[in-house]
């Protein structure tokens, strides 16, 4: 089961070693009100398939697309949601808080 | 992320040590410190710093920011007693992501048909103990009921920086196991670290309720400042 953060970076690693295409997102930052603490994880494959969470729910939709993004090219991206990014995102926080999510390839 | 270093992290967790992936925001270079390397690292200050708080975050490093993922060993619950209370208690720990070891000398009790999925030691607790280590990751719960048990693990626990250590009974029974404790040579205050009655006082009676009680008073001990604050905050 995968109850806490360290158990996705196992995910990570086993997923990796089956061959699949491998990203992982951390929250690095939080300002404001934010769903999930820095430290947390998502990790997703190169099929869109996730597990764990960065937001619980409001963004990893977004997250999951970057995500693809950076398996496809290698490059890391350095991510910011919510209500003070409108003009940049088209998702936000609904709790009004604000979040930079680091997403890098395992490689 | 390298895959190898990934690796490596997942190993150190694997043996229950320490270390932190520090990852370079501004270059995208990442690079693993042990625990036993924190002292001797640039960022030795910082480190041990996110450590004890067992806190990822970035700082501030010369001119740009780095990310600190700081990996604690997994919270591990040594329960000696394969009782009831026990066994409702091993799939809430786990579902709150921490590890479970059952220690009870009964083999009637610690069988594997009432404890499946979990390490059980059908042993004296004075001889399995000492054998699984200690650290200050580790709470010790008391569920016998029996001093015959009870003791010989309080024995080791008090000794040990546990973070927590708890134990089952009425005020009276813990005022005995008191008096046993300080024949034994325990001064008050080390006594003291004993939460007992064990639990956060939530009215429980079934043994699924005292567990919950039980892993309630635990994330508070992890969680809180002794002056009930949040740590972090």
């Amino acid at each position: 089961m995968l109850a806490t953060d360290d158990d996705l970076l196992r995910q990570a690693e086993a997923w990796r070693r089956e061959g699949r295409g491998v990203a992982l997102a951390t929250v690095v930052e939080t300002w404001g009100s934010a769903p999930r603490p820095v430290g947390s994880h998502l990790v997703i494959d190169a099929e869109g398939t996730f597990m764990g969470s960065v937001s619980g729910g409001c963004v990893e939709g977004a997250v999951v697309t970057e995500a693809l993004d950076v398996i496809e090219s290698g490059a890391p991206k350095l991510l910011e949601f919510g209500v003070a990014d409108e003009t940049a995102w088209q998702v936000g926080l609904s709790c009004g808080g604000r979040i930079s999510v680091y997403v890098e390839k395992v490689s | 992320m390298d895959l190898a270093l990934l690796a490596r992290l997942n190993e150190e967790r694997a043996h229950r040590r320490a270390a932190v992936l520090v990852t370079d925001l501004h270059t995208n270079t990442q690079r693993l410190v042990l625990e036993k390397d924190i002292a001797s690292d640039p960022l030795s200050f910082v480190l041990s710093d996110a450590l004890r708080m067992g806190k990822s975050g970035v700082v501030e490093s010369e001119d740009h920011k780095v990310f600190l993922t700081v990996q604690a060993p997994v919270l591990r619950i040594i329960a000696i007693g394969a009782v009831h209370i026990s066994q409702a208690l091993v799939p809430m720990a786990k579902q709150l992501g921490h590890d479970v070891i059952i220690v009870d000398p009964r083999e009637a009790f610690a069988s594997p048909e009432r404890f499946p999925d979990v390490t059980i030691h059908a042993e004296w607790p004075d001889v399995v103990l000492p054998k699984l280590g200690a650290d200050r990751y580790t709470a010790y719960l008391l569920l016998t009921h029996d001093p015959k048990i009870d003791d010989p693990a309080l024995n080791f626990a008090l000794k040990s920086d546990a973070f927590y250590i708890g134990a089952l009974g009425s005020r009276k029974t813990h005022g005995k196991r008191g008096e046993r404790l300080q024949a034994m040579g325990f001064d008050e205050a080390t006594i003291k670290r004993i939460h007992a009655p064990i639990g956060l006082n939530i009215g429980a009676i079934s043994p699924a309720e005292i567990a919950l009680s039980i892993l309630g008073e635990i994330t508070a001990k992890l969680r809180l400042k002794p002056d009930g604050t949040k740590i972090g905050n």
